[in-house]
C-alpha cells in the first residue's frame, strides 16, 4: 500500500470537513469579529440529530435506500442547527454586540459548554455508533484505497463550497454580507439591516455545520456529545491558517490542515522511531530493544490531534494574518 | 439666524436643539436648522466644529438628543437603515466606499432597499452617464480607484437609492483642486435634477459659491446663518474662513 497517497486521500476527506466547519468560523468572524467557539457544538448537534433520525428510520424497518435515510438525517439536522445558530446570536451574542470584545468571547465559550451539557442530557454520555447503513465500497486508486463515503464527503464539500461562493459573490444578500463585513455603519446607510445580515450569517454557518456533522459522523462511524470540541478547535485552526475572515482561506486552510494531519499521523511513528536515529548516550539500551521489537516509537499515530495545534501555533507565530488574510486590522 | 427660518413652508428636514455627546464631551451643543425642498444648503466650519457629528446624528449613526423632523416625520428614534427608504442618503466623511467590492457591487448596494428592477437599471444608466468613469471601472475593485473616483462612487452609490435629500460630508476632502472642481460640478448637476442637498464643507468659499445659503458652525454651535452672498461678504466669515 502506498502510505503517502493513502494519507493524501484521507487528508482530503477530513480536510474537506474541516473546510466546511472553518467556513462557519470565518463567516461569523468576518461580519462581527467574533470567534464563535460554540460553532463546534453546532456541528456535534448536527451529527446527533442526524444520528437520532437515521436510527429511528432504521429501527422502524422502513425499506428505504440507505442514501435516502442519510439524506433524511441531513435534512432534519439542518433546520435544527440553523435554529440553534440563530438563537445563539439572538440570545447570547447580540446583547453584547457593543460590549468589550472579551465579553462575547467568554460568552461563546460558555455557550459551547452549555450546548455540550444539553447534548449530554438529551443523548447521554455514551458514544453512539453511527449506523453503517451505507455500503462502503472501496476502490483502489494507484496503490491506495478510496471509499465511497470518502468520495461522497469530498464531492459534497466541493458542492457546498461552490454554492456558498456563488451565494456570497452573486446574490444581493451575499454582497450585503460582504458590505457589512467591511463597514457596518455605512452598510446601514445603504438600508442594510445589520441584524438581519448577522442573523443570516449565523444561520448559513449553522446549516454548513449540520452537513459537516453528518459527514464527520458517517466517516468515523461515531457521534459523541464532546466531539464538537476538538473538531471545532481544528476547524478554527484551519480558519486561522487560511486567514480568518477570508472565505477562500477557510477552504484552503481546511484542506491543508487535513493533509498536514493525515501525513503527520501517517509518518509520525516512522519519524520518531528511535531505532532509525543515532541516539547519543543510549545506544546500548536501544540496540537491545530494537533487536527485540524492531521499533522504539516515541510518538504514535495517537498523537493525531497534535498537528492542528502545531499548525495553529506556527501560523500565530510566523504569519498571524494567515495564508490569504490581509494584515490583521485593529478594529475594536 | 432667524432670517431663513423654516416657518415659510414645510421644511424637508428640520433639526431642533440637536445635541451630540461623546462620553461626557459635548460635540454638538443644541443646534437648530432647516432645509427646504429643492434647496442647496451648506454647513461650514473649522475642523472639529461638530459638522460630521451633526450629519451622523441626522443619519442616526450616533445617538443624539433633540428633534429631527423629515417630511413632518420624527426621525430621531429611527434606526439608520430605514432612512434611505424614506429618501434620505448620506455620503459619509472619507467616502465610506466598500473597498473590497467592485464598483458595480458598490452601486448595487446603494439600491439595496429597492426592488424595482427597471427603476434600478434606469438609475444605474443615469449614474453612469453622470459619472462615466464609474462605468469604465465597473468591474474593478473599488479600493483600487483614485480618491476622486472614490468620491464619485460614493455620490453615485447614494444616488442609486434615489434620494430626495442628499447629505454630503466634505466631498472635497483630500482631493486635488481639479478633482474638487469636478466633484462640485457633479453636486451642482445633482441639485439641478431636483435633489435637495445639505452640504458640509471646510472649503467655505467653494461651498458658499455653490449653495444658496449656509450655516456657520463653531465649537458645536451654529453662530451664523444667512444667504451665501451675505456670508461671503460678512467680515467675520471673511476673516475666519476665507483667509482674508
Ligand atoms: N467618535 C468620537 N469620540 C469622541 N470624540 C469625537 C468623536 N468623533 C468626533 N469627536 C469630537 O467631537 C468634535 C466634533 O467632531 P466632528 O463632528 O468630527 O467635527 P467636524 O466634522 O466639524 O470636523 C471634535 O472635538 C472631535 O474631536
Ligand atoms: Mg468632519
Amino acid at each position: 500500500m502506498d502510505i503517502f497517497l493513502q494519507q493524501i486521500i484521507n487528508g482530503l476527506t477530513t480536510g474537506s470537513v474541516y473546510a466546511i466547519v472553518a467556513l462557519g468560523y470565518t463567516m461569523v468572524y468576518g461580519v462581527i469579529q467574533l470567534i464563535n467557539f460554540a460553532h463546534g457544538e453546532v456541528v456535534m448537534i448536527g451529527a446527533m440529530v442526524a444520528f437520532t433520525v437515521i436510527m429511528a428510520i432504521v429501527g422502524a424497518g422502513a425499506p428505504l435506500p440507505p442514501i435516502v435515510i442519510v439524506l433524511a438525517g441531513v435534512l432534519a439536522a439542518i433546520p435544527v442547527c440553523m435554529t440553534v445558530g440563530f438563537l445563539l446570536e439572538r440570545v447570547a451574542y447580540r446583547p453584547l454586540r457593543h460590549a468589550p470584545r472579551l465579553a462575547p468571547l467568554i460568552t461563546a465559550i460558555g455557550m459551547s459548554i452549555i450546548l455540550q451539557q444539553l447534548a449530554l442530557l438529551i443523548w447521554g454520555r455514551d458514544p453512539r455508533a453511527f449506523p453503517q447503513i451505507m455500503e462502503n465500497t472501496s476502490f483502489s486508486l494507484g496503490g491506495a484505497a478510496i471509499s465511497s463515503v470518502q468520495i461522497a464527503i469530498i464531492l459534497m464539500s466541493i458542492a457546498l463550497m461552490a454554492v456558498l461562493t456563488w451565494f456570497v459573490y452573486r446574490t444581493k444578500f451575499g454582497i450585503a454580507m460582504r458590505a457589512t463585513a467591511e463597514n457596518v455603519s455605512v452598510a446601514g446607510l445603504m438600508g442594510i439591516d445589520a441584524n438581519r445580515v448577522i442573523a443570516g450569517t449565523f444561520i448559513i454557518a449553522a446549516g454548513l455545520a449540520a452537513v459537516a456533522g453528518v459527514m464527520y459522523g458517517t466517516y468515523y462511524g461515531i457521534a459523541h456529545y464532546t466531539m464538537g470540541f476538538i473538531l471545532g478547535l481544528k476547524a478554527f485552526s484551519a480558519a486561522v491558517l487560511g486567514g480568518i475572515g477570508n472565505l477562500a482561506g477557510a477552504m484552503l486552510g481546511g484542506i491543508l490542515l487535513g493533509l498536514v494531519e493525515a501525513l503527520g499521523t501517517g509518518y509520525i511513528s516512522e519519524f520518531t522511531d528511535l531505532c532509525k536515529w543515532p541516539v547519543v548516550g543510549a545506544e546500548g539500551m536501544l540496540m537491545e530493544r530494537c533487536a527485540a521489537d524492531g521499533h522504539v516509537v516515541l510518538f504514535g499515530s495517537n498523537y493525531q490531534d497534535v498537528f492542528a495545534f502545531l499548525v495553529l501555533i506556527m501560523v500565530l507565530v510566523f504569519r498571524p494574518s494567515g495564508l490569504l488574510g490581509e494584515r490583521v486590522s485593529e478594529r475594536a | 439666524m432667524a432670517s431663513s427660518s423654516p416657518e415659510k413652508g414645510y421644511a424637508l428636514l428640520e433639526a431642533l436643539n440637536l445635541e451630540v455627546h461623546y462620553g461626557g464631551i459635548a460635540a454638538v451643543k443644541g443646534v437648530s436648522f432647516a432645509v427646504e425642498e429643492g434647496e442647496l444648503v451648506c454647513l461650514i466650519g473649522a475642523n472639529g466644529a461638530g459638522k460630521t457629528s451633526t450629519l451622523k446624528a441626522l443619519a442616526r449613526m450616533i445617538p443624539s438628543s433633540g428633534e429631527i423632523h423629515y417630511r413632518k416625520e420624527r426621525l430621531d428614534r429611527q434606526p439608520s437603515h430605514l432612512l434611505i427608504g424614506k429618501g434620505m442618503a448620506l455620503v459619509p466623511e472619507g467616502r465610506g466606499i466598500f473597498a473590497r467590492l467592485t464598483v458595480a457591487e458598490n452601486l448595487a448596494m446603494g439600491a439595496y432597499h429597492r426592488n424595482d428592477k427597471d427603476g434600478i437599471a434606469a438609475d444605474l444608466a443615469h449614474v453612469y452617464t453622470l459619472l462615466p468613469r464609474l462605468k469604465e471601472r465597473a468591474e474593478q475593485v473599488a479600493g483600487t480607484l483614485s480618491g476622486g473616483e472614490q468620491q464619485m462612487l460614493a455620490i453615485g452609490r447614494a444616488l442609486m437609492g434615489r434620494p430626495q435629500l442628499l447629505l454630503l460630508d466634505e466631498p472635497s476632502m483630500g482631493l486635488a483642486p481639479l478633482m474638487v472642481e469636478k466633484v462640485f460640478e457633479v453636486i451642482r448637476a445633482v441639485a439641478a435634477e431636483g435633489v435637495t442637498i445639505f452640504l458640509v464643507e471646510q472649503n467655505a468659499r467653494l461651498a458658499l459659491q455653490t449653495c444658496s445659503r449656509g450655516y456657520v458652525m463653531e465649537s458645536g454651535r451654529i453662530t451664523l446663518a444667512d444667504t451665501s452672498d451675505k456670508l461671503l461678504a460678512d467680515p467675520r466669515v471673511r476673516a475666519a474662513y476665507l483667509g482674508e
